[in-house]
């Protein structure tokens, strides 16, 4: 059901942790589907030097933060910013289409902690227009059986 | 590396025995049971003895086992033949939130012919309550239809209570007993049952194998119309070998059946025990002691039961989940939900059953295995460290 490179990555994840007195923090998802995303930054400059993420989810989702930690490690801000869930997806090798979320999920948590470190400096950053780091990200794009 | 099987309850491997018992069906006594040469009246001999095998295991006379295609074609049969055989009589059913799909489904297709369906709460160890059930009964009450064992948590019912609650009020009884047949005591008689499906893959039998016990003199309409095997009721060439296997299997379950439950229990306790002692935040879901032999279904706080099955299967163990992930849908397993489970402890659900290849290493492995996994997944919980923090 998943590929090597999502397994890889569920089982030996990338930077899981914390950072204290990190940059900035974001968290998405919520308790009740099953995932919860939470990123930490610690930019210098405007280079995230270090980025740590804490995950409650399914393989994919785990698989999806340590991916997405990976592809903006050591990227500038604005860089980062432009991380899709696309991304994410085909350096997976891609993912089952009911886990496409969690993809979206590490995208949105990313951009949740950029946004917190934007705030707390009072930056401003085109990508992050439109953001709401509240809003509920978890789009599932499965459809219950009707019952 | 080791390869641990502890997930019997969705389906179990055919036994030698069995496996034996069904070769020659398929090569020289490969014969229609419906033709009248020697080939079909070996055939017939040999189906006629299964099915006496078979009602012998259950208290019953073989003229009340007809075999299926497997528990879900029983399930269907029995709710969709019984309610279109008796609307003279009624259009209720009375069932339970926490069925089997293959019942729950059957339900949802009957309210869309017109039927109405009464889904009864279980409480938090799984159980209905009898007042309830009574209190549910109306004058147009056909039938009642609550599942012997739960297939998640593994809670039994008291299901002579059960089916004398239906006696009494003229009420056909029927029960899904697939995760009961074969690893607890059962004569139908004695418990009242009017009709009860049971399947071959979970008791040793091959898959694709069931059997449905209509007591005489229950009305019931034919679900697979065709030609006139299993005395008109239900069509199609009987899949001898299968049969075969599937009585093999239950002749040996029920000779077995005092050591099985003896042995299966003790590990479970083993296991259930092992797993809560040395697991924080972790409950035992279901009955303490009303359940079925080999079921351990547990929850872990703070992790998701897919990560929990992934991280279990690279170290051997296989499981099972009623975790949304695993369900392909955005819920839980309904089962779980039904206890009254919040969604986030659900989603932390694992459930191990244990079989007759388990050994007490297995479930030590298991234990040391399902301690190191957890933690491994709560140290990458965001939602762990705030009780940690919390502390």
């Amino acid at each position: 059901m998943y590929t090597e490179k999502v397994m890889d990555h569920f089982m030996n994840p990338r930077n899981v942790g914390e950072i204290e007195n990190a940059d900035g923090v974001g968290e998405v998802g919520n308790v009740k589907c099953g995932d919860i995303m939470r990123i930490y930054i610690k930019v210098n400059g405007d280079i995230i030097e270090d980025v740590k993420f804490k995950t409650f989810g399914c393989g994919s989702a785990i698989a999806a933060s340590s991916v997405a930690t990976e592809l903006i490690m050591g990227k500038t801000v604005e860089e980062a910013l432009k991380l899709t869930n696309k991304q994410v997806v085909d350096e997976l090798g891609g993912l089952p289409p009911v886990k496409i979320h969690c993809s979206v999920l590490a995208e949105q948590a990313l951009k949740a902690a950029i946004y917190d470190y934007a705030t707390k400096n009072d930056l401003h950053y085109e990508a992050l227009k439109d953001f709401d780091p509240n809003e509920d990200h978890d789009h599932h794009d499965v459809v219950d059986i009707e019952f | 590396m080791k390869k641990i099987y502890m997930d019997y309850s969705a389906t179990t491997p055919v036994k030698q025995e069995v496996l034996d018992a069904m070769m020659p069906y398929f090569t020289e006594n490969f014969g229609n049971a419906s033709s009248i040469h020697a080939f079909g009246q070996d055939a017939k001999r040999a189906l006629e003895s299964a099915r006496s095998t078979i009602a012998k295991t259950m208290g019953t006379t073989p003229e009340t086992v007809y075999f299926t295609a497997g528990g879900s074609e029983s399930d269907n049969w029995a709710l969709k033949g019984v309610m279109r055989a008796n609307k003279a009589k009624g259009n209720h059913l009375i069932t339970t939130t926490f069925e089997h799909h293959g019942i729950l489904h059957t339900c949802k297709a009957l309210e869309k012919e017109g039927f109405e369906v009464t889904y009864l709460e279980v409480d938090a160890q799984g159980r209905i309550s009898l007042e309830a059930l009574e209190a549910a009964i109306t004058e147009k009450t056909v039938m009642i239809s609550i599942m012997f064992i739960n297939n998640e948590i593994g809670t039994m019912q008291d299901i002579k209570s059960i089916g004398e609650i239906a006696r009494k009020h003229k009420v056909i009884f029927h029960t899904d007993a697939v995760q009961a047949y074969g690893n607890v005591h059962i004569d139908v008689e004695a418990l009242k049952i009017d009709l009860m499906s049971i399947s071959s893959h979970k008791i040793y039998g091959p898959k694709g194998v069931g059997a449905l016990y209509i007591r005489k003199g229950i009305k019931i309409q034919n679900l697979i119309e065709g030609g006139a095997q299993e005395r008109n009721r239900r069509a199609g060439t009987e899949n001898i070998a299968g049969i075969m296997g599937f009585a093999k299997a239950a002749e040996l379950a029920d000779a077995n059946l005092e050591e099985h439950i003896e042995r299966l229990s003790a590990l479970r306790d083993r296991l259930a025990k092992g797993i809560i002692e040395s697991v924080d935040y972790s409950r035992y879901n279901g009955h303490p002691t009303e359940r079925h032999p080999g079921n351990v279904s547990v929850c872990f706080e703070f992790i998701e039961g897919e990560a929990l099955l992934l991280s279990l299967n690279a170290k051997g163990i296989a499981g099972s989940s009623g975790s949304a992930c695993t369900s392909g849908s955005l819920d839980p397993s309904h089962v779980l939900l039904a206890i009254g489970l919040p969604h986030e402890i659900a989603h932390g659900s694992l459930r191990l059953s244990i079989g007759d290849f388990t050994t007490e290493e297995d479930v030590d492995y298991a234990i040391e295995a399902i301690k190191e996994v957890v933690h491994k997944l709560r140290m990458m919980s965001p939602l762990y460290d705030r009780v940690l923090g919390g502390k």
